[in-house]
């Protein structure tokens, strides 16, 4: 497989999340997206990585990512959780708290 | 309202067998394989966004990120890969699994003209992007598709990680982070003391009655 199947892959990917984003109004789905997004930019990184000769940076960059992506979700929990505490919904839309 | 469950699972075992087929027909078995990573991620995001329940949409998730996997194995990157299940699937697919309890037991509000529309705009602004893309590209110039020998293994990474003039800062900031922000979550997510008593009349979205009732119990 050519590196241009990988970015096909990781373009669509990272579609899906976005979609996921914008089209379920829920907090949960917000976070399902982002973890889409963050791993089609991992399979650019990696593929680029792979097809360019043999560094390790594409594959180091990855595994921050992956690192960042964990700290990432333990925040955005707990930050949902508090939401949901304050304003017993999980839809993003109805947490209006600065319009008056 | 049309039941449209059955014709969007039929249409993923389609999608599925399509490109399991069209793996097999461009490159053999590594072909079978990436056929099959690639139909796994696309096919669990798109039942995520499909599915009512946010159970069965963390779950399609691990197809996700089971291919992914998989594609970063099939490019040489064991470490990465490994790491991607471990992390994702064991640790960050749990911790999501929590938000889960979050959610109403029935099942959520999910508007099909909104799902359909969003995966045809989207669908077609990255088919744009991606015409634009191969029409500016100078593809004579990318790597070429056979993939050079492999030199480096796990243990390259492993001494990267602690080589002074490799990745060491990165690497300690990362932990760092990773502290900072473990603790800060348990922070930020801990019920407060005067929470355990509720005051049951106030409703939620009642703000400073909620703060005069937590002053009151402190």
């Amino acid at each position: 497989m050519g590196l241009g199947a990988y970015i096909a892959v990781s373009a669509a990917l990272f579609a899906l999340g976005v979609v996921a984003i914008v089209v379920r109004r829920n907090i949960l789905y917000v976070l399902f997206g982002i973890e889409m997004i963050l791993n089609a930019a991992n399979i650019n990184f990696v593929a680029f990585n792979r097809f360019n000769g043999d560094g390790l940076d594409g594959r180091m960059f990855a595994i921050f990512v992956i690192i960042l992506a964990a700290a990432e979700a333990a925040v955005a929990l707990a930050i949902v959780l508090n939401v949901y505490h304050l304003f017993n919904t999980t839809k993003p839309a109805e947490v209006d708290l600065l319009r008056e | 309202m049309v039941d449209l469950q059955k014709p969007f699972y039929g249409g993923l075992t389609l999608f599925f067998v399509a490109m399991l087929g069209w793996g097999i027909s461009s490159a053999g078995a590594p072909g079978l394989a990436f056929g099959f990573s690639a139909a796994l991620t696309l096919g669990g995001s798109l039942v995520c966004i499909w599915e009512r329940s946010v159970v069965r949409s963390a779950f399609s998730l691990m197809g996700t990120f089971v291919g992914v996997a998989g594609l970063f194995i099939l490019l040489g990157a064991d470490f990465v890969g490994m790491a991607q299940i471990l992390i994702y699937v064991g640790g960050i697919l749990a911790l999501l699994l929590f938000g889960v309890m979050l959610s109403p037991p029935d099942m959520e509000e999910r508007k099909l003209s909104r799902v359909a529309g969003g995966l045809v705009l989207m669908g077609a602004a990255v088919a744009w992007v991606s015409a634009k893309v191969a029409a500016t590209v100078e593809w004579a110039q990318l790597p070429k598709d056979e993939l050079p020998e492999m030199t480096t293994s796990v243990h390259d990474i492993g001494v990267g990680f602690i080589a002074p003039d490799k990745y060491v800062v990165a690497f300690e900031l990362a932990a760092v982070l990773l502290t900072v922000a473990l603790v800060a979550a348990v922070y930020i997510a801990r019920r407060k003391m005067a929470d355990f008593e509720p005051a049951k009349d106030i409703p939620s979205k009642d703000i400073a009655g909620k703060e005069a009732a937590m002053k009151e119990i402190a």
